[in-house]
């Protein structure tokens, strides 16, 4: 037995040594990183231990303000694209002609570069000196006056970003909900159909149960895809935003470390762990749940 | 209590009868047989007819009667029905006729079975006969109304799939209450309707004490159970099962058919029963249908139908041991297989047939005329099996089913077995039609 297991931890080395050196030691080294006051980069040292950081960060606005942001994205962005989703995938099963033409439309911009993607949407909403961009030339055609989406007011800023996040993990959730559409066995459609069940009830109380655990499993991956946002909020509003008053809590983190007023390691340690720990509180609500939704 | 059912003690020589009616409220009739039954009781304590105990079982009583109540003549007659799907792509053009020319009558209250090999269409037929399939051609009549054009609802059918289609996250209760739940309109039912009618079906189907297990928690009988009382919760006019016994283990199905048998009995509704087992079919069905090709070939109450197919492939298809078929001729009113001439035909003419004989249709003679080389002998108990071959069969070995007292002469190569007239059937070379003979033909 002794002789077995010391061959089962041989055997666990590579695998464990990967973790300790990248997932381990960096964690706790965060750990210690948020523990350490007045730390200094440059000399490595520091001039004591306590929570001090935690209260710089919580009190630091432009911390505030990446909470706010980040919060806004989720609350927004997560029931918003699967809703979207889930509905475009029951149209999309529902349909026979051209389906496949369908679907892989609505997945080209899971395999599109993010730079022609921002391409894209400076051309739907940047301002220049040449042109307004076209979502602006629609409102203006309809009377409206046009609106600055990327330097103008925070919500139009703010309906950029979810848009563009909304847009960006839609094909992901389309796919895993037309399949999940398609596994469900016809039979149980056919006995509602028996049973003169219509179609809202039939969607209600059969379709939506049965495939519960993809909508669970991407509202949780959505969820915290969402908190750790913050290539989405670069490529539209540039790296600096802080002043664009855009900025993401990872961004925040990214900000504290290399960034212009950068080089802090003990705040964006202290952030990256408030982050992991509001992470951590709202996977664990998801879980708990669909666990008490789960069908057996 | 919008739901009407009117029960009444009409004379003791029909103890109850009940029918859907508009004069009496549910809490009434209950009353009424309670007082009504006490009384018929006491002044005749010997009749076993009214032994019901409390006014629950009398409750009971009353509903699993009014099936037979409410029934107006709910015979099914399928006219002409066809059923074409369109072809899929280039590869194979043309329609594939999936139920062809189908008429057929299915009387008041019996159980019928729809049989026939796998891609037959019987499951096409069911389904159009259910509503689930628009038929291409043809009507289907539920009593006097047409109901070709009605959508499964309005036909009021239930059905029991093959995989049951039991809703995994709902428990038995919230499954069988499921269609009382689309009931709109007039035929809207309060909760304690529903409840009540959920538990007088379970009570049929014997589930009571399961309903508040999810389906993954039942076994394949329960389930099947759970599935029939789902299909008769809405009191349907017609029940239809697809291949209701396919998932169960073989011990179970013995069982459960029986089940299906009571069950039908028990509320007299006409049912359809989808079956490639005529094993099943034959034991419980009051009348069968067997199907080839989307065509019906032969329907007629099962021993009939047994005893006198109409061509090769109902023979073929009917009875186990399979029957044994041989290439046979017919010369000057003799049947002929091989050279050997076994079997006086009169009023058959001269040609090439098909000579299909049952296994229970060989006599075991010393002097027989039919010769055969003796394989192996299975002996199984009740009765023997003797496994032979012959040149002129069209299977390799040829199985006859004799009493268990004969004994058989294991040691020699040869056995000969004289043949029972009503066993041997002729059919034509070509068409493999019947040919009638001897006594039939008078």
């Amino acid at each position: 037995m002794k002789k077995n297991s010391g061959k089962a931890w041989l055997y666990l080395l590579p695998a464990l040594l990967f973790l300790i050196v990248f997932m381990v030691y960096p964690l706790i080294d965060v750990f210690i990183y948020s523990l350490e006051e007045g730390f200094n980069f440059a000399s490595q040292t520091y001039s004591g231990v306590g929570l001090y950081n935690f209260s710089y960060v919580l009190h630091d606005p432009y911390f505030l303000q990446a909470v706010k942001n980040t919060f806004l994205l989720v609350i927004i962005t997560v029931p918003v694209s699967t809703g979207l989703a889930l509905l475009i995938s029951v149209g999309l099963s529902s349909i026979k002609p051209l389906r496949d033409l369908y679907q892989t439309i609505y997945f080209l911009p899971y395999v599109t570069n993010t730079l022609a993607v921002g391409l894209v949407f400076m051309i739907l909403f940047q301002k220049t000196e040449y042109t307004d961009g076209l979502v602006n030339l629609v409102i203006e055609w309809f009377g409206g006056s046009s609106v600055d989406f990327i330097d103008g007011p925070y919500w139009a800023k703010m309906f950029v970003l979810c848009f563009y996040t909304i847009w960006v993990v839609m094909p992901f959730k389309i796919l895993v909900l037309t399949s999940a559409l398609a596994s469900v066995n016809q039979d149980y459609y056919k006995a509602a159909r028996v049973d003169g069940t219509p179609k809202l009830r039939i969607f209600t109380r059969i379709t939506l149960p049965m495939i519960s655990p993809m909508i669970f499993y991407l509202v949780i991956t959505g969820f915290i895809g969402a908190f750790k946002a913050y290539s989405d909020a670069v490529a539209l509003f540039g790296t600096d935003l802080n002043a664009a008053g855009m900025n993401t809590i990872v961004g925040y983190v990214y900000d504290m470390l290399y960034g212009d007023s950068g080089g802090y390691p003990s705040y964006a340690s202290a952030a990256a762990i408030l982050l992991f720990a509001i992470v951590l509180t709202v996977t664990c609500i998801n879980l708990l749940v669909s666990r008490k939704n789960k069908v057996r | 209590m919008q739901r009407n059912i009117y029960f009444l003690i009409t004379s003791l020589e029909k103890c109850i009868k009940i029918r859907y009616n508009q004069e009496c409220e549910i809490y009434n009739y209950c009353s009424i047989a309670d007082t009504e039954h006490t009384a018929a009781r006491d002044a005749h304590p010997a009749d076993s007819r009214f032994q019901i105990r409390s006014k629950a079982a009398a409750f009971r009583t009353a509903v699993s009667i009014c099936y037979q109540g409410e029934k107006k003549k709910m015979k099914i007659v399928l006219e002409h029905l066809t059923k074409k799907f369109p072809s899929r792509g280039k590869k194979n053009p043309g329609d594939v006729t999936a139920v062809s020319d189908f008429t057929c009558e299915i009387p008041d209250g019996e159980l019928v079975g729809l049989l026939g090999p796998s891609g037959c269409g019987k499951s096409t037929t069911l389904n159009m006969i259910c509503g689930l399939e628009a038929p291409t051609g043809g009507k289907i009549f539920f009593g006097e109304e047409d109901v070709t054009k009605l959508s499964p609802e309005l036909r009021g059918v239930g059905m029991v799939f093959q995989n049951y289609a039991l809703y995994p996250h709902l428990n038995v209760r919230q499954n069988i209450q499921f269609p009382l739940e689309n009931l709109r309109g007039k035929d809207r039912l309060t909760k304690e309707e529903m409840e009540q009618r959920v538990s007088e079906t379970a009570h049929l189907v014997q589930i009571e004490d399961l309903m508040d297990r999810k389906p993954g928690e039942l076994s394949g009988g329960q389930q099947q159970r759970v599935a029939i009382a789902r299909a008769l919760v809405k009191f349907p006019r017609v029940l239809l099962l697809d291949e209701p016994l396919s998932n169960l283990d073989a011990r179970l199905r013995l069982q459960t058919r029986e089940e299906i048998r009571k069950i039908q009995k028990k509320t007299g509704i006409t049912t359809v029963f989808v079956t490639h087992d005529q094993d099943e079919a034959m034991s419980i069905c009051d009348r069968i249908a067997v199907m080839q090709n989307g065509v019906l070939m032969q329907q007629g109450h099962p021993q009939e139908v047994y005893d006198n197919p109409s061509s090769l492939f109902v023979a073929k298809f009917l009875g186990t041991p399979p029957i044994n078929v041989f290439q046979g001729s017919v010369r000057n009113q003799m049947l002929y297989i091989g050279e050997q001439p076994v079997l006086p035909v009169s009023g058959a003419a001269d040609q090439e047939v098909w000579a299909a004989i049952r296994p229970e249709g060989f006599l075991l003679q010393p002097d027989g005329p039919l010769a055969c080389h003796l394989e192996r002998v299975e002996v199984m108990g009740r009765d023997v099996s003797v496994i032979s071959s012959h040149s002129a069969c069209t299977s390799q070995t040829l199985r006859s089913i004799i009493s268990a007292e004969t004994r058989v002469d294991t040691a020699s190569p040869t056995v000969r077995f004289a043949l029972k007239p009503g066993k041997v059937f002729l059919f034509e070379k070509e068409t493999e039609k019947r040919i009638p003979f001897g006594k039939e033909n008078s």
